[in-house]
């Protein structure tokens, strides 16, 4: 019960623009700096230190980036599908906020995904590309994410902008699950999952290690990109509020 | 360091091409995207301050 309202207590605090803005005003000088520093360390230990695959060579240490990209671009789009669920239920004005912002650094790391995959299919596989399911479904998620951002910047009411977007975030999270199973449900050139949350994930702790923590820093860089979005969209509606003026 | 030499690092057997090129491609869009998201909150604060002198100076 506690912990309920703890949580509930964040909720409306984190929901009102004010408090947002101050507590990530204390919060981004510790954050991206610490951001930056874990995503360089996991790359660095993944590039240099990991041994070499015994079947890709080195064109595995692509996974480095491929993966955390990939698995931040999901994230953010089930976030992103909260948001628009959230605002579509009851309206709320943090949410909009937070649509608008998570969509270009989701659009990037899904980009980064297709790219970084791309070039590592060519000495794998032999080939860049291949209309398979995990693919096409990974550049359909690529297309929502910039289907939100063109509707908001289309739509010159900022409420109906974040309705729309709503939407479209909540409708786009079933492309989230074919992106998750498409290497089970199809037959795929992709390999499947390297990391699992139940059970032994295929990779030994060398990789595995740098990997992880590649994943955080590229999860944490997601959070501070956010937050500046946000702040910035924040002040921009607020502008003619109590709380601006007084910040101003 | 799993590489015997920096030039083998570099070259990742027949892999460096690859690697690097995924690499400064992510880095590229990676610090882009957030160089931009830093910068437009800095630039919103200071349009909202401009907008705010001048209504005290049209008043």
């Amino acid at each position: 019960m506690m912990i309920w309202k703890t949580l509930t207590r964040w909720y409306h605090q984190l929901g009102s623009p004010r408090y947002f803005y101050r507590f990530t005003e204390v919060l981004l000088p510790w954050l991206w700096p610490i951001a930056l520093l874990t995503t360089a360390v996991g790359l660095v230990w993944g590039l240099a230190f990991a041994p070499e695959d015994y079947q890709q060579g080195n064109s595995y240490r692509i996974i480095f980036i491929h993966v955390p990209a990939a698995g931040g671009a999901l994230l953010g789009y089930v976030a992103m599908g909260v948001a628009g669920l959230v605002n579509l239920v009851w309206r709320m004005k943090m949410a909009e906020v937070m649509i608008k912002a998570i969509a270009p650094f989701g659009a990037v790391l899904a980009a980064i995904a297709l790219i970084t995959g791309a070039i590592w299919g060519k000495p794998t596989w032999g080939t860049y590309w291949v209309w398979d399911a995990r693919l096409t479904s990974m550049l359909i998620m690529l297309f929502l994410y910039l289907g939100v951002m063109a509707l908001i910047n289309a739509i010159p009411d900022p409420r109906q902008a974040g309705r729309a977007a709503g939407l479209l975030s909540v409708v786009g999270v079933i492309n989230v699950v074919i992106v998750k199973y498409s290497v089970e449900w199809w037959q795929s050139l992709h390999q499947g999952s390297t990391i699992k949350l139940t059970g032994g994930s295929t990779m030994p702790p060398e990789m595995l290690t740098p990997l992880l923590i590649s994943m955080l820093g590229i999860y944490l860089l997601f959070a501070v990109s956010v937050l500046w979005r946000a702040r910035a969209e924040l002040l921009w509606r607020e502008r003619k509020s109590a709380w601006v003026k007084e910040l101003i | 360091m799993y590489f015997e030499s920096f030039a083998a690092f570099f070259q990742m057997g027949t892999h460096g091409p690859y690697v690097w090129s995924a690499y400064g491609i992510s880095a590229l869009l990676v610090v882009t995207n957030l160089w931009l998201a830093y910068r437009r909150q800095r630039l919103m604060l200071n349009e909202i301050r401009r907008l705010a002198r001048r209504e005290q100076g049209g008043q």
